[in-house]
């Protein structure tokens, strides 16, 4: 009889709990790297920098799509009644786009590059559920990495 | 072939200008993916099958993009730009674009 009602109610427990806490790690894991790669310059900018003579360029991406839980869509869902700031949202494109632009980094660094020039960054909603909801978003960023030839 | 997304070949003179050059890709997901992206929809987190799918339809757009510069004599391709696009509920269409140049 209340079947319906008590899947809803486990989808939403189960998605306020895992949720918060693959959010709570994965904010970790961006802090942590986002130190590590420090060194690693990188400019949106598409000018070069004026000392730089000569340098290897190659074009560097990275992307990630990531879906947001099932609490916070109904959360946004009952946000967009009376509209405002939809903070669940919000949190999940700043994940998203952090992440691409370390794995981009990651990717510089592995070709050795000291830094990445022009970067871009595309967001595009692959899945659209129900009701025209984005479920999971995708950020790709990518630059031109370059790697100074000693001479 | 030199690929970057800024207008110059750092350390290099563009030598002759080809004209744009293309390479597209439409893609779909398949079902076993999408199941394990319903789940993914109730937990939260990062869909790796997604991530690799659109990971190597770009690597081929941008391939294709490469092949048409060859093809037209040119040895680098700068101004590269990417878009995304979803045609229908279901498939995902990767661009990339960019100007075939000669360099020195």
């Amino acid at each position: 009889m209340y079947l319906d009602l008590y899947i809803f109610a486990a989808l939403l427990v189960l998605g306020f709990f895992f949720g918060r806490l693959a959010e709570k790690k994965h904010f970790k894991s961006i802090i942590a790297r986002e130190k590590k790669y420090r060194q690693l310059l990188t400019f949106s900018g598409r000018l070069l920098p004026p000392d730089l003579d000569r340098a290897d360029a190659e074009l560097v991406g990275g992307n990630v799509v990531i879906s947001i839980d099932y609490f916070k869509r109904i959360a946004a869902g009952l946000r967009s009644i009376v509209g405002g700031r939809v903070t669940t949202y919000e949190s999940l494109l700043e994940r998203a786009r952090r992440e691409a632009i370390l794995r981009m980094k990651e990717a510089a660094i592995a070709k050795g590059a000291t830094m990445v020039v022009n970067v871009k960054l595309e967001t595009s909603s692959i899945t659209k559920g129900k009701g025209q909801q984005i479920g999971c978003v995708e950020v790709y960023a990518y630059g031109t990495a370059l790697s100074p030839i000693l001479t | 072939m030199l690929v970057t997304n800024i207008e110059t070949i750092p350390g290099k003179r563009v030598t002759t200008h080809l004209g744009m050059v293309q390479g597209n890709t439409v893609r779909a997901k398949h079902v076993g993916r999408d199941i394990m992206a319903g789940l993914k929809n109730v937990f939260g987190g990062e869909l790796v099958g997604y991530t690799e799918l659109l990971q190597e339809s770009r690597e081929e757009a941008t391939a294709r993009m490469v092949h048409q510069a060859n093809e037209i004599g040119a040895n680098a391709v700068v101004n590269v730009r990417y878009s995304t696009s979803s045609v229908t509920a279901g498939a995902a269409e990767l661009f990339a674009y960019g100007t075939a140049v000669i360099v020195e």
